[in-house]
Order: structure tokens, then sequence, then C-alpha cells
């Protein structure tokens, strides 16, 4: 998928301006962080799940390469095909491929966000094979001229009913339904044609264990169970990072990934799903193949940002950060959005094309503690924010401005003289107010917000102040 | 240089892999595999009548009905009357591993294979069920084939008591004991498929069954 996060700006100015997206983004405001919230209250020992999880997958990273071969090498026992893709482009290829192999025309798809980086349905279509969406709400989308996601939990968060009725009208050519149920109700209808005669399965993979060389899918809806068991090929599509050792892990992280995401103590159906059909079975995939990706992945082992590798894209730090609830999630511009897209977008498609992401944040650190892998985001955020100082992709005139403020801030003598001036020019600016509406030298900054006034002492005088009023009273 | 080769030198390259870490990384590998360590697990009480109590609990909090039996052999008439009280005809496609039931006797027509698309009703057993959770563990077999659990609107399932057990893992723990290998489908189910997809309202049968019925058979 082609990035747009350079264009960042605008388009949250415009999600701002737009009053559907704000009414349906109120709507679903809070809804998956007050269920998260009772949810993992069912865990006695919360914090040490996390702790675990944190340490599972970073056991994983320190030794990547042969957690992947010994993947490959049990995946491959049980007559599955690994193949490995350096970008999206090559993922395409060997989709197409397969498809061409077997002689496929229809590829029914569970959700995958990695076929979002690859833009893998355009490149399916254009070799003759009709990509089928089939989570409800990737299907809206494909069906709304394969629309983005804006999130990857909740693909049409951004989406009210009345524009799903219409759509469904114009698609369908049914009467046009307003009820939640009727819509998913035809939804199914149509999907479930797709199901029995769609070719190959294509899904994502939440998991890979290696102990077994399985793929585990977690999804409610069940069409990751359909894609998976009726058609004749199955082709997975995930990133490298998503190795695990053994099925004792899944069972830690399938503790933390549906209450981080949509507050379920489980998820409807968690699928292990290891090799091919056998003789006597009466379903699953004659062929089965794994596309292992890195896109950008491998650059970040071993480096600063290697904590993001943990993600188990579950949504929780979108789901609690007031930036996306504010602007939604098309604004970030590419596949992933809120703050594990605002580190993954420059990290995997050029720092230089996302200068703002790393700025949509207030660096609240909600993220941080709803992580459930403790990703420290906030950190890696301001991480990227460093790397764009010193890389000389900031304007010259902040960069002069920081270098300037770090020669003060390491001269004691001058900082204090410094604040000394800069407290009382800012209290006689207020006029006696309590803060300032409009900062002449930062106007930018006072456009949203007010200026607190100082109080007219810097701290250096009131603690000289206190500790003298404490010396003569003592 | 395949692409395998370039992702997987790129790894090891920033890792700053050679010889003599990779010796000590292949233990490090091969000392996981076999230590099999849990995180932290919430605490489920052991006993069998609690076991059950929970699986009970937890699966009507997932939106499944629930009936209790004493023998497998109570089964087949407990199934004619959920069907006959959802007004759904008394049809079934079962797994082949419960063809030896009398369902005749119970007046259920029963067919013993894989599910098609016209399947109103699918009945299964399931290899064992997880009390945290309230969820069905599915292994997949010419015996328990996958689709009966997933086409059909209706899926009923039969559950033994002493098959529950407290946690997942304690269910993998059971299929590599009695199994061997994985199975290739294994399928934890908990209550009917769902969506929240539309404005976050939850509406039960998206792709999967609209309703998921369990017969607890106490005694088995």
């Amino acid at each position: 998928m082609e990035s747009r996060s350079r264009r960042f700006k605008s388009n949250a100015l415009a999600a701002l301006a737009n009053p559907v997206l704000q009414g349906n983004l109120k709507m679903a405001k809070g809804k998956f962080v007050d269920k998260r919230a009772i949810a993992i209250k069912e865990i006695d020992d919360f914090e040490g799940t996390r702790e675990a999880a944190k340490n599972l997958r970073n056991r994983v990273l320190e030794n990547l390469d042969l957690w992947l071969e010994k993947f490959e090498e049990n995946a491959t026992a049980r007559g599955a095909t690994v193949l490995w893709a350096k970008d999206g482009a090559e993922i395409c290829r060997h989709v197409v491929e397969i498809g061409k192999r077997h002689g496929v025309k229809k590829a029914a798809k569970s959700k995958s966000m990695l076929s979002e980086e690859a833009g893998l349905n355009h490149a399916l279509t254009a070799a003759g094979i009709q990509p089928v969406e089939t989570d409800l709400g990737e299907y809206i989308l494909q069906i709304n001229d394969n629309e983005p996601p804006s999130h990857i939990i909740a693909p049409v968060m951004h989406k009210g009913l009345d524009e799903v009725a219409d759509l469904f009208e114009k698609t369908h050519k049914t009467p046009r339904k307003t009820e939640i149920p009727a819509l998913t109700r035809e939804a199914r209808e149509v999907l479930r044609e797709h199901f029995l005669t769609a070719d190959m399965g294509i899904s994502g993979g939440n998991f890979l264990v290696a102990e077994t060389g399985s793929v585990a899918l977690v999804t409610n809806e069940g069409n990751g169970r359909m894609v998976t068991t009726l058609p004749k090929v199955h082709v997975v599509v995930t990133g490298i990072e998503k190795v695990i050792p053994t099925l004792e892990d899944l069972s830690t992280l399938m503790r933390l990934l549906p209450r981080s995401a949509t507050g379920q103590s489980i998820s409807n159906y968690v699928s292990v799903l290891t090799g091919v059909k056998q003789p006597d079975d009466h379903d699953g995939p004659e062929h089965l193949y794994f596309i292992l990706v890195d896109n950008g992945r491998a650059e970040l082992v071993g480096s600063e940002f290697q904590d993001m590798l943990r993600c188990i894209r579950c949504g929780a730090c979108m789901n609690h950060c007031p930036v996306y609830q504010t602007i939604g999630g098309h604004a970030y511009g590419w596949v992933y959005p809120g703050p594990m897209g605002s580190i993954l977008t420059p990290l995997y498609t050029g720092i230089e094309n996302a200068i703002d992401l790393p700025h949509a944040a207030t660096l609240c650190n909600q993220c941080g503690v709803v992580c459930p892998v403790k990703i420290p985001l906030p950190e890696l955020l301001r991480k990227l924010r460093e790397t764009q100082v010193e890389t000389h992709l900031r304007p010259w005139f902040e960069r002069l401005a920081l270098k300037g403020w770090a020669w003060v801030a390491s001269h004691p003598a001058l900082y204090g003289l410094g604040t000394w001036f800069g407290v009382r020019y800012l209290k006689w600016l207020a006029g006696g107010k309590a803060s300032i509406p409009v900062l002449g030298t930062a106007p930018g900054w006072t456009a949203g917000r007010d200026f607190p006034a100082p109080e007219g002492r810097t701290f250096r005088e009131q603690y000289a102040a206190m500790r003298a009023e404490r010396r003569k009273s003592s | 240089m395949s692409s395998r080769e370039d992702i997987l030198g790129r790894v090891r390259a920033k890792l700053g892999r050679d010889a003599a870490n990779a010796a000590t990384g292949r233990d490090t590998v091969a000392a996981t595999l076999a230590e099999r360590t849990q995180g932290p697990r919430p605490h489920v009480n052991p006993e069998k009548s609690a076991l059950a109590g929970r699986f009970i609990d937890q699966s009507l909090a997932y939106s499944s009905s629930v009936d209790r039996v004493k023998t497998r052999a109570e089964a087949p008439a407990a199934v004619a009357r959920y069907l006959a009280d959802q007004q759904l005809p008394a049809q079934a496609v079962i797994w082949p591993q419960l063809a030896g039931l009398d369902w005749a006797g119970a007046g259920v027509k029963v067919a013993a294979r894989g599910a098609e698309d016209a399947d109103l009703v699918g009945i299964t057993g399931c290899f064992c069920a997880i009390a945290e959770t309230g969820t069905l563990m599915l292994c997949g077999s010419p015996d328990t084939p996958a689709t009966v659990s997933l086409l059909p609107e209706t899926h009923i399932a039969l559950v033994s008591a002493s098959r529950i057990v407290a946690g997942m893992e304690d269910g993998f723990a059971l299929a590599r004991a009695e199994l061997g290998r994985l199975p290739r489908a294994v399928n934890f189910v908990s209550g009917p498929s769902r969506t929240g997809d539309i404005e976050q309202t939850i509406v039960l049968g998206a792709h999967g069954p609209y309703r998921v019925h369990l017969i607890l058979l106490d005694n088995e």
C-alpha cells in the first residue's frame, strides 16, 4: 500500500473537520477501553502475565534466525512449503505464482495486515484471480472501492450504520436494511457462496509455533476457519517476527491478546493449524504455503527499535490514544494507525516519508501502560524524534533552537539568568491574568490552547527563599 | 542469493551470529522447547465438580446454552428435546465418531460425515473442554471433521465431564499424551460466531453457527 503519511497534517485537519467521522469516532470512543478494563481483572496476575509475554517474545528475538529455522523445519516436516519474501512485491509474486500453479480463480481472504502492506488484492486482480475479503469489516471496505482500513481490529470503526446500509443496497441490489443483524445476515449469505467456491484461502497468522510448525489464527466471525478448511490451497502471509517457541507460550499470549484487543476473555475461535489434509480427512487444504515476510522487520533486529518487534497487533495502543480517538486511523496514512503505526510507518516506509507521525502523540504513555507485551511506545516515539534531528530531517530553525537550548541548559548561570528574565517577561505579558492567549514567539503553540502564565519568580528563587525561611524558623 | 538467505543473513548479521554463539543459541532453543515454561495462570479449582461449574458459567457468558444429562446414552434424547424446543427439524450431520449412539431411537435423523452448506444442525463431541474460558477443544480427524462445528447454523456438542481441564496448556498436554502429534486442525471454540464490526455492536452468527448448545455428560 502506498503511504500517504507525508500528508499527515492535512489528513488530520480534514478528519477533524469531517462531522460524520467525528460522530462515528465519538460513538466508538471508550468501548474497547471499558471492556478491556473489565476483562483484565479476570486474570489474577495480569502484570506477571504481561511480563511473561514480554520475556517470551524477547527470547525469540534474541535468536530469531534459529527460531525461524526451527519453525521452517517443523512446518516442512508436516507437508507445508515455506517461502520467504523481502518486500510487498515479493509477497504478491509468490501468491500469484501459487495461484497460477493450482489453477486458482478465486481467493477467499481472512484478515491480513501484511496483505495490506503488499497491496495484494490489486496484484491478484491484475493476475486474473478474484480476491474476496471475508472479515465483515474488510468486506465492507472492499465493496467501497477498496478503501483502506482505519483500525487493525475494527477496520470500519470510522463508518456508521447508514453508510454500510447504503453500500449493501448498492452492491447487493437488495432492499435497504437498517438493522445490524440483518446486514450481518446478508453479508453471511453473500460470503458463504464465496467460501464454498474459492480455490484458495489466504490468511495472516497471529503466531507461528516453532515446536509444531503450526500457524495460530484468532477470529470471532469464523471466517479464519472457513478459509483454512474449505479451499484446496491455503496461503499464510505473516511477518518473520511472529514466531513463538511453544504451545505453552501460545496459551500465555491468548490470555492477553483478546483481552487487550476487544476486551474478550477469549476470541470465539482460536485455530492451531499444522500441515496439509491427510488421505482420509473430510476437509482441509491439500497444499499449505507459509510466506515469511521481512519488509523492514530484519532491520529492527538488534537495533534500538527491536522492542517494536514484540508487537502482537492487538490495537490496545490506538484504542487508548487520545490522538487516534480524535482523528481516526486514516489520517496516519499507511497500514498501521495509532502509536504502533507512528513507529512502524517511519521504520518500514522510510523515516523521511512519515516525518509528522512520531510527533502525533502527547507522550501521555497510556499506550505504554496497556501494551500487553510492554513495548515502551512513548520512548520509541521519542527516539524517532531524536533520529529526525540527528539526520537533519527537522527544519533548520528547529535544530538551531534545540542546539541553542542545549547550550544554555548546560551553562547553569546563563540558564538561571535566562529564566529570571523569562518568568518576569511572561508575567508582564499576561498582565495579571492566569494565562496568555497568544504567544508572539510561538503563535502555533497557542493556536489550540492558552499558555499558563508564570507566577513571577523562578523555581530556583522560590526554592532558595523556602530554604531561608526554614533556616530562620529552626 | 535467495530471499531466504538474504533475510536470514541480515538477521544473523544484526544478531552478530558466529559459529560459537550459534551453538549456544541452538542449545537455548532446544532447552526452551524441552522446558515448556508456562506463564502465570489464573486460579481454577481442579475439583471435578468445580471444573464443570466453571466451564458452564463461562460457556453461558459466551452465549452458549447448556443442558446436563448423566450418560452418553441419554444424549440423543437431550438433542431431540433441544431441537424440538428450538423448532428445528430433527435432522443433523454428526461426527462419524458419534454414529454408534441410538439416534433413531430418539427420533433424530443423522448423517455421519463432513458437513455441507445445506446442513442446518451439526453434532460433535470434543477432544476436551477448557474450564477457564468455557471453550471446546476440537481435534480434526476423519472421525471428527472440522466442518460439522462450522457450517451449520446450530452446533450441538457433547462434553464428557471427565474431559474438562483447567486451561489451554492442559488441553495441549492431553493432545501430546493421547495423539502424539497435533492433528491438522485444532479448533478452540467458545460460543457462537460473532462480529462487532458495525458500530461495535455484537451480533451472533457471523460466518459460523448462530447458536452453540452444550450437553454435559456428568458421568462420562
